[in-house]
């Protein structure tokens, strides 16, 4: 989780990203963004988040990105 | 048939009457009908392309459908006796098979679209390298009415339930309903199925209420088509088409030609829904409040929004996220600084959405430059971020009242200069024009008279002055207090119909349909 935060900080590191909840809903992240992230995570975690799973639910919070790349670890 | 015509309006009252008046149960079955009726008139011919595309869509989709369930079946039954890695051998090999499915389906159906809307230019881009060694005749093409909608429409709905997020439609007949709902076929939205097919398919009551409500968003839309986008045409057409209007005609056609987008495309979803409201069937909202935006990113999150959220789910997302990029993404972050290197995925796959959004806009180069155009700004402003943070920090006008007015103005300014390609069609022309802004700008033309010799009556001027007047009153009050029906309705139901009542005179006094005028096609009916 600590690294994923420190990827998620260096996006945008005026938004504290252990309480936001919406993510995508509130417009906090864009599309541009999720591509950053995407890669990042891809390097540091070695997971592949593919298109389908590139749904708001998976990005509104740290978390939910956190369970997200578990479950894919796990698959 | 356009909207805009009296037998439309006359097949729209028959529609609206019959689909109360039979069972209800008949009613997605009446509305199939209709949707093919409406299709038909148009031209018989084009039956024949929405056919093909919904049975093959429909078809593929049980296909991949019928994979995926077989595949959970076999793993369920399997669950003992397989090891991890027979499983994902197992869940490879059936991806690859539905993956062939979807992608024989997405070759037959972009190739039907491109066949039909590219060939011609294909062709005279052709001639004009042969720069006349070698003339290709252009081809007499059928293009069906709303081919890309009805196509994009369909095909996304057949990469849900390739990806697992839709199931897949087995009746034909709602599926057909689905792809050809009638108000929508024209101009969009691209509806997503989810969403459309929970009220499509139900049987309606009629309600006064949510009648009325459609009814209102119905005379909106032929207010702002009819009143405004029809009337302004006329001068539009006489300053892009005369070269001797440069500098400020130029500015004149700019801000025409962006008012009279804005009511014709939004007008043309607003009897869209609104058709789809008095039925009470609900479609996905195309736009809001566009003009507010403050940056040209926030601009196409507000304008055209299902087609922006089709591109992104569908072409820029498995983009971005597919092998070779995710390897390139890699390779640029160790081999280049870091601050490019991990922005060259985003820079390609923005490129080919806008490529594609350009070329989906039309078949000719200006619309490739007005995508192109739009993707340099947004990258640029993107690029530029640090350096606003930088002078937002210095100066604190960001969030002030009129740094936000500034903002807007500016955003408007940049999205109708972009337009421009679009009006003139002609790419070299368009930087020409636009130059003469710097050049020959003559105030003069405001104050001589000159404005009236462009196919605009004084009395033009005052109608579409009020008309500005109106369609920015209606969008401050939504953007402060939301939907202007209801706060209409909470007052009165008296109201609502006395507010239907006045548009209808409005449209029947003041709409441009006298001599002179054309019954206008809807721009994006030819997208």
């Amino acid at each position: 989780m600590e690294e994923l935060l420190e990827i998620l900080n260096e996006l945008h590191p005026d938004v504290d990203f252990t309480t936001q909840k919406g993510l995508v809903d509130d417009r906090i992240i864009d599309s541009l963004d999720i591509i950053s992230l995407i890669s990042e995570i891809d390097d540091c975690f070695d997971v592949t988040i593919p298109a389908e799973e590139i749904i708001p639910e998976n990005f509104n919070s740290a978390q939910a990105l956190y369970a997200l790349i578990r479950r894919l670890e796990e698959d | 048939m356009l909207f805009n015509s009296l037998p439309f309006v006359c097949y729209l009252v028959c529609t609206l009457l019959l689909y109360y008046l039979i069972p209800k149960k008949a009613q997605w079955g009446f509305l199939l009908a209709a949707s093919y009726v409406f299709y038909a008139i148009a031209d018989p011919r084009y039956l024949i392309f929405i056919l093909t595309t919904t049975v093959s869509v429909w078809f593929t989709a049980l296909q991949v459908e019928k994979i995926n369930a077989g595949q959970k079946l076999y793993l369920k039954e399997h669950k003992k006796e397989l090891t991890k890695q027979d499983k994902q051998e197992y869940k490879d090999r059936m991806k690859r098979k539905r993956w062939k499915w979807l992608l024989l389906c997405l070759l037959f159906n972009l190739g039907i679209l491109s066949v039909t809307k590219y060939t011609n230019f294909v062709i005279s881009t052709f001639n004009s390298l042969l720069n006349g060694a070698m003339t290709l005749q252009p081809v007499d093409m059928i293009v069906p009415l709303g081919i890309s909608f009805y196509t994009f429409q369909s095909l996304g709905y057949l990469i849900d339930v390739y990806r697992g997020k839709q199931e897949a439609q087995h009746n034909i007949f709602r599926f057909a309903l689905f792809v050809s709902f009638f108000p929508q076929l024209a101009q969009g939205p691209i509806s997503r199925y989810g969403h459309l097919s929970a009220t499509l398919f139900a049987e309606h009551r009629f309600e006064r209420k949510t009648f009325l409500y459609g009814l209102t968003r119905i005379m909106w839309g032929y207010f702002k088509k009819v009143v405004i986008a029809d009337r302004i045409i006329t001068g539009v057409k006489t300053l892009v088409t005369g070269s001797e209007y440069t500098g400020a005609y130029v500015f004149c056609a700019m801000f025409f030609y962006a008012f009279e987008l804005y009511c014709d495309f939004t007008g043309g979803i607003d009897i869209t829904i609104g058709i789809a409201e008095a039925m009470g069937i609900k479609v996905t909202e195309n736009f809001n409040l566009p003009y507010f935006s403050k940056d040209i990113k926030e601009y196409w999150n507000r304008w055209h929004i299902t087609m922006g959220s089709w591109f992104t789910d569908y072409i820029f997302y498995p983009i971005s996220v597919c092998g070779p990029m995710l390897k390139l993404s890699k390779w640029s972050r160790t081999h280049l600084p870091k601050a490019i290197g991990k922005r060259v995925t985003v820079y390609l796959s923005c490129f080919a959405v806008w490529l594609a959004t350009g070329i989906w806009h039309g078949a000719a180069w200006n619309f490739v430059v007005w995508g192109l155009m739009n993707y340099v700004v947004i990258m640029a402003s993107q690029e530029l971020e640090p350096l606003y943070a930088k002078f937002h920090k210095r100066f604190h006008w960001k969030g002030t009242p009129a740094y936000e007015v500034f903002e807007i103005l500016r955003t408007v300014f940049l999205m109708s200069a972009i337009r421009m390609f679009d009006c003139y069609r002609d790419v070299p022309l368009t930087f020409r024009m636009i130059g003469s802004m710097f050049t020959s700008f003559r105030l003069s033309v405001f104050t001589d008279g000159s404005l009236l010799y462009i196919g605009l009556s004084a009395s033009d001027y005052a109608v579409l002055l009020v008309g500005f007047a109106v369609v920015l009153g209606v969008s401050l009050i939504k953007r402060k207090k939301g939907n202007v029906r209801d706060l209409i309705y909470c007052k009165s139901e008296f109201w609502l119909c006395q507010i239907i009542a006045v548009l209808l005179i409005v449209i029947l006094v003041l709409g441009a349909y006298g001599e002179g005028y054309d019954a206008s096609q809807f721009i994006y009916t030819q997208f």
